[in-house]
Formats: C-alpha cells, sequence, structure tokens
C-alpha cells in the first residue's frame, strides 16, 4: 500500500514537473519540445503532427458565426483542389478572444486568426506575421481597413469592411409625403422624424424604431452611435492613436439625436433598458417605424423578414455638425486576417496560399462578397447589397467617410456598459443633471479605462 | 476476533489488489483536471501571459493591483452581503418548510417535489428568466431591474433563494425524519412546550444538517457566477470617486469580467482566483469548525 501510493506520488510529481516546464517556456518556439515531453505516451499524436506539419496545414480561428457554414465550404472545395488540409473552427458569438487565447496555447495552434483592433493588435502584436508585401495584402484596392503595429509592420489585413447608418423604409417614408432627398442633415432628419411621430396615430406608424438599451441592441448605441461624437472630436483634434482622455466636444450633438431617437418613437422610453434588438427589428419589418440605426449586415435579415429590396436605403446618422451635408456612411471592420507568426514556416505558406486563393478564386470570391459584402480586393464581383451600394454611391459623390472612430475604446466593453448605465437612466429621466451622468460616463470613464488598460 | 479479523482479510485481501484499478483511473483525472490546472494557476498568478506558453514572471506585481483595483473590494463588500443575507434566508425558509412538510399534512410528498424542483434549472436559464420576470414586474413601476444596485441585489437573493431552498428543504428533511420518536415524546412527557421542543431539543439534534446546509450554502453564495452573470452581470456599471465600479458584481464575475481587459490582466485575474481560493477555503473551514461544535452526540 505504502509502495503504491509512493507511486502515486512521484507520478504526481512528474506531472506537475512537466506542467511547470511547460507554463514556464519563454520562449513560443520551445514549447513544441516541451509539450512533447509532457505527452509522452501519446507518441501517434507527437507524429501526426510533424506530418502535417511538412506538407503545411491551415487552421482557420474564424471571427464570425454567419461566415462559419460558406468558410467550411471555401475549405473543402480548397482541400479537394490542393489537398491542403484546411480546418475551420468558428468560436462562439462573443467568445471569440477566449477561444483563440485557449487555442493559441495548443500545440495545433490557428494559423489563421483575426485581429479586431487596435488594442486587439497589442495583445496579439507578437503573434502576427508582419504581411508587407504578400501576394494577399497586393491583391487590396484599400489600405484603410488594415492595421499596422508600432513600427509600422501590416500585421492584420482588413478582409471586409461593414457600414452603418440609418435604414430607411423609403415606401413608409413616401407613404407619410416625405423623400429621401429632403434628408440632408440634421434639421431635415428632425423635421421629417417630428412629422412622422405627431401624426403617427393617423399614419399606423411612428419613425424610429425603438432604441432598445438590453445588451442584444445597446450596442448599436453605445458603441456605433457614439462613434458620431468621437469620430468629429478626433477628427478636429487630429487623433490616429488611442487617446488617454477625451473631452466629449460634440456630445450635445449627441444628445440631440439621442433625444430624437427617444422622443419620435413608440417605444416607452422609460424601459428601454430592457428591449431587445429583435423588437426594434420586429417594429421596423413590420412597418411600424420609417427607420431602424443599424448596418450593411442586416440587410440579408431584412430580406428574409419579407421587406423588398426596392424599399430599403441606408442614409448618414446625422447629429447636427456642421457640414455634415458631406458625410457618407460610417465604415470601418472588426475583420482583419492575421497569420499566427509563431507557425512553422510551411504552415505560414500554406495559410497565406489558403487566403490568397480566396480572394483570387472568381467563385471563392464570389462566395466572400455575398457572405461579407463590402470586400476590398482587385478579383471582388459587385456586392448585391443596397446598403453597400448607397455606401459606395456617396463616396462617388466624393462625401467624406465616417470612421470607426470607436475602435480607439479603450477596454470597449466595460466603456460601453458604463455609458449604457447612464444613456439608461437618462432615458427614463431625461433631464440635465441625468445627461451630466452620460457625460461623465463618456469623458470620465474613457479615461479611467485608458489607466486601467493602460496602467 | 483474530477469526473475524482474518474472514475479513480474506475478503479484502483481494480487493486490495485490485485497488490501483479502481484509484488510478479517477486519480489521474483529478491530477489533470485539477491538480496540474491547480499549481499552474498559482504559478501564472505570478506571471504575466496572454496564453499559457508565454508566461513570464512579475512576482508579486499581480497582487498588488488586485487590492488597488476598488472594483474588486466592491466586488468583495457584495458578495459577503449577498453570503450573509441568503444563508441567513435559504436556511431559516428551508429549515421552516422543511419542519412543515414533515408534520402530518396532506400532500406533503407533492410539496416536497415542487419545492426542490427549481433545483434542476441550470443557473444560465433561471438568471434570464428571472430578469425577464423582474423586469416585467418593474416595469408598471417605470423602472428596470439594473437602474439601480438595490434590485439587483435583492433580485439575486430571491433567484437564488427560490433556487436552492428546495435542495436545504431535502436535506432539513431528511435531518428530522432521523430524529427518533422516543426523543419527542420524552420532551412532551417532561412537560416541554412546542418552543421549547424546538429550540431545545430538536434544533440541536439536527445540527449536522445545519452543518451541511450553512456550509453548501456558503461556498454556493461565493461561488455564485451564472446567476449573477445571466440576471444583471454586474450592471449598473457606474463612475465613483474617479473609480469604475460594477454595481452588482460579486467575486467570481468581477475575476472573469478582468481576465477580459486585455493581456495584462490576465495574470491579475489569475491573483484574484487565487486569493478567492483561500478566502472561500478559510471561511469554509472556519464555518465547519464552528458549526460542528454545536452539535450534539446522538
Amino acid at each position: 500500500m505504502k509502495k503504491l501510493i509512493a507511486m502515486l506520488l512521484a507520478l504526481a510529481m512528474v506531472f506537475s514537473f512537466a506542467a511547470c516546464g511547460g507554463t514556464a517556456a519563454d520562449e513560443p518556439e520551445t514549447t513544441a519540445a516541451t509539450e512533447a515531453d509532457a505527452t509522452v505516451g501519446t507518441t501517434e499524436a507527437v507524429a501526426a503532427t510533424e506530418e502535417a506539419a511538412a506538407a503545411g496545414r491551415v487552421y482557420y480561428l474564424n471571427f464570425k458565426p454567419e461566415f462559419d457554414e460558406a468558410l467550411q465550404g471555401l475549405a473543402a472545395t480548397y482541400q479537394e483542389q490542393t489537398g491542403v488540409e484546411v480546418k475551420v473552427v468558428t468560436a462562439a458569438s462573443g467568445t471569440y478572444s477566449d477561444t483563440l487565447t485557449a487555442e493559441m496555447a495548443k500545440s495545433e495552434a490557428p494559423t489563421i486568426f483575426n485581429i479586431g483592433n487596435m488594442s486587439g493588435l497589442k495583445d496579439w502584436d507578437e503573434y502576427a506575421l508582419d504581411l508587407t508585401g504578400t501576394d494577399l495584402a497586393n491583391e487590396l484596392t484599400t489600405d484603410d481597413f488594415n492595421l499596422y503595429n508600432e513600427n509600422g509592420e501590416l500585421k492584420a489585413l482588413g478582409y471586409c469592411f461593414e457600414s452603418f447608418g440609418i435604414i430607411v423604409n423609403t415606401a413608409l417614408l413616401e407613404q407619410a409625403g416625405h423623400t429621401l432627398d429632403e434628408i440632408t442633415n440634421f434639421e431635415s432628419l428632425k423635421a421629417v422624424a417630428d412629422d412622422i411621430h405627431a401624426r403617427s396615430a393617423e399614419l399606423g406608424f411612428d419613425a424610429f424604431s425603438a432604441a432598445g438599451l438590453d445588451a442584444s441592441s445597446s450596442w448599436r448605441f453605445s458603441g456605433h452611435l457614439a462613434n458620431m461624437p468621437l469620430f468629429y472630436e478626433f477628427r478636429d483634434d487630429g487623433v490616429t492613436e488611442q487617446p488617454a482622455t477625451i473631452t466629449g466636444a460634440y456630445l450635445d450633438n449627441f444628445r440631440a439625436i439621442w433625444d430624437l431617437y427617444i422622443t419620435d418613437t413608440a417605444a416607452d422610453a422609460k424601459t428601454l433598458s430592457t428591449s431587445t434588438a429583435d423588437e426594434s427589428k420586429a417594429q421596423f419589418t413590420e412597418g411600424k417605424a420609417v427607420f431602424y440605426q443599424n448596418g450593411t449586415w442586416e440587410y440579408a435579415g431584412l430580406l428574409e423578414a419579407g421587406m423588398s429590396a426596392d424599399d430599403l436605403a441606408m442614409i448618414p446618422i446625422y447629429c447636427g455638425v456642421e457640414g455634415e451635408e458631406n458625410a457618407a456612411l460610417c465604415s470601418g471592420t472588426e475583420n482583419c486576417w492575421a497569420v499566427n507568426a509563431t507557425a512553422s514556416e510551411e504552415d505560414q505558406k500554406a495559410s497565406l496560399d489558403f487566403l490568397y486563393w480566396m480572394v483570387t478564386d472568381a467563385e471563392a470570391s464570389a462566395v466572400m462578397v455575398e457572405q461579407l459584402g463590402a470586400v476590398p480586393f482587385k478579383a471582388a464581383p459587385e456586392s448585391s447589397n443596397a446598403f453597400i451600394v448607397d455606401g459606395n454611391e456617396m463616396l462617388a459623390d466624393g462625401k467624406y467617410t465616417v470612421s470607426w472612430a470607436f475602435n480607439h475604446t479603450p477596454n470597449v466593453d466595460s466603456w460601453r456598459a458604463t455609458v449604457v448605465t447612464a444613456l439608461a437612466a437618462y432615458s427614463a429621466d431625461p433631464t440635465d443633471a441625468n445627461w451630466e451622468q452620460v457625460v461623465t460616463a463618456f469623458v470620465d470613464g474613457w479615461a479611467i479605462e485608458y489607466n486601467t488598460v493602460n496602467g | 476476533m483474530a477469526k473475524s479479523k482474518k474472514s475479513v482479510n480474506l475478503v479484502q485481501a483481494p480487493l486490495r489488489r485490485l485497488a490501483p484499478i479502481f484509484i488510478l483511473p479517477t486519480f489521474f483525472a483529478f491530477v489533470i483536471g485539477f491538480v496540474w490546472p491547480f499549481i499552474q494557476g498559482i504559478y501564472l498568478s505570478f506571471c504575466n501571459f496572454n496564453t499559457p506558453k508565454d508566461a513570464k514572471w512579475v512576482g508579486l506585481s499581480n497582487y498588488m493591483k488586485v487590492f488597488q483595483d476598488a472594483g474588486f473590494l466592491n466586488a468583495f463588500k457584495n458578495t459577503a452581503a449577498f453570503a450573509v443575507v441568503s444563508i441567513i434566508l435559504i436556511n431559516v425558509l428551508a429549515f421552516i418548510i422543511a419542519y412543515a412538510l414533515t408534520q402530518k399534512i396532506r400532500g406533503a410528498n407533492l410539496f416536497r417535489t415542487v419545492f426542490f424542483m427549481p433545483n434542476l434549472i441550470g443557473g444560465v436559464v433561471l438568471g434570464y428568466i428571472w430578469s425577464m420576470i423582474f423586469d416585467g414586474i418593474l416595469k408598471n413601476y417605470g423602472t428596470y431591474l439594473t437602474a439601480n444596485g438595490t434590485y439587483g441585489f435583492w433580485g439575486l437573493v430571491i433567484l437564488v433563494a427560490w433556487q436552492q431552498i428546495g435542495y436545504m428543504m431535502i436535506i432539513y428533511i431528511a435531518g428530522l425524519q432521523a430524529l427518533s420518536e422516543d426523543m419527542l415524546e420524552a420532551a412532551r412527557i417532561d412537560g416541554a412546550n412546542g418552543r421549547q421542543t424546538l429550540f431545545q431539543v430538536i434544533i440541536p439534534n439536527v445540527m449536522p444538517s445545519i452543518t451541511t446546509c450553512t456550509f453548501l450554502t456558503l461556498t454556493n453564495s461565493f461561488k455564485m457566477f451564472d446567476q449573477n452573470m445571466a440576471l444583471t452581470n454586474g450592471l449598473p456599471s457606474v463612475i465613483q470617486d474617479g473609480a469604475k465600479i460594477n454595481v452588482t458584481e460579486l467575486l467570481a464575475l468581477n475575476i472573469y469580467s478582468t481576465y477580459n481587459i486585455n493581456k495584462n490582466y490576465h495574470g491579475v485575474a489569475q491573483a484574484k482566483a487565487v486569493i478567492f481560493f483561500i478566502l472561500v477555503a478559510v471561511m469554509a473551514i472556519a464555518q465547519q469548525a464552528l458549526t460542528r461544535r454545536k452539535e450534539v452526540e446522538q
């Protein structure tokens, strides 16, 4: 019995040392060796890894759940055509960073992964291969959505972009006696919305769908709508990197548009905090609201819900800033490809080849455009998404893109939570004192989160 | 005596030899699933790491950050308050219900089943359902669950009480049913009134059940995570005295959200988790020692 216990204890020690060995390794390069030590007895698995590595394997950890099915199809096609093993795994919605952290710790780590923004790049810079000058990068039509690290290396490549604005049901708008052309700035938007709201009983619909602040919907405002004051402030101050503090110079404009959202609507402002994204979307698709703030990604869903493509248009978000007649949609991306720098060279090459194929092969890029909307690659065909077409028209007219300034937000989820709390309190009781809370959440919250992240 | 010992050996000797077969699989599972990650976790709490592979030793700096974090202290206060309230509420109510259902009333078995049922539903599901219920009620008063910390706190207390009372009730029922009729009869003959019987006979004799139940409710409330996340997710989130606080956040949720700030906070979250473990272990041991002393030999 004692022998047995001694044996067990010895084994336990060996195991814990193996564990420490695995974690104490500073250099990622050495981990393959230590992991092999730790998995003595599973030599088969180790051998299999080596075999796959020789041919070069692709492991794509996908960020967009809605792209999963199409991506699996592309991977299978590519594997059939070239014989290269392509594994696609999609992280469940909202768990990408957890999944990525866990997967990166494994011996067969992802070779292609997603970096969402600059703070994501800070976390994963060491893991991302410099893509400057690769065939893949040369296929891009724009540099606007790429992520560069401090040394100016292209670390993540924006492979699709999205735009958001105010989606309009033009049929209802015309039924109310207005046209899209009338709306060119905040004043005209407010005039139209106020008119529709005033006659809502007679018309049977209202101006805006519910500005719900439930977690499923609040990002439309704490993220997307809040982009308006951030964008204009950063533009005035020439901000290109994450600032330590913000001034909130355009928060009055933010209040103006928010007041419009919560006034010219059928939704009860007191209970917005529990109002969900589905409710808001349903109000729009059922023809109970003319305006619905959301993005290009909603297009397919709106058609599925039975809306007609001819009745849909997207206009910029106006909030009363001078010169906003010339604003286009808010465009940007959280979808940037990065290639794992710690993977073997064969794997890196296989991964770059796969991505190159995705954006150059006619069929593959057609799938990309169909699934992702706006894809900034030379070989990409024209999109059928009406919102993207609207956006492209505005750019063709020489209007300026409102970029995603919110990508600079420090500790973004936490910052947004504070803003949502304050917005919900303000909506339930729209006093100046409560608006002060929103300003505090916005401005002081930014500084606090910045210190948290960088402190 | 010698004979009986020999016969035991006859049965046990082959079993002893086979013991490793029974012990080893579980033992390895325990090492792989618990001991190893636990040791690794303690090690990582002294490191700055993104993935466990690239851990770099940073000494105590993670622990320093923990104690400067207003959100953590707030979560600690919340958790302590929540534990006190829910331990008292759950145990008192569970005992009363158990006491009532061990009296001879019609349909006692049905009631037991019904009271136990909430325990069969998962925490996340309960959290979302109750947030709808609370919001549905509060809507009538023009407010909502995450409007302030009080609603969120009491909401969580109600949810957890509803979920756990049934489970504790079962333990108390078992304790109450084990009481010998003779003892109760003796109390009656000695002229003890109902109150005296309850406090001087019944409660001291179900002390083992009370120990078990307080232990379970204590550790449950300290480890509370799913319900907290699903019900309020720590909201409302406010700025107080220049620091950011999630008003209804408990410890476990605070650790979880710390981890997700960025890679420099992975180690801090790990340090919080180690502190959390020590805290729960000390509390649980202290509580055991305390209530054990009150147990009486039957």
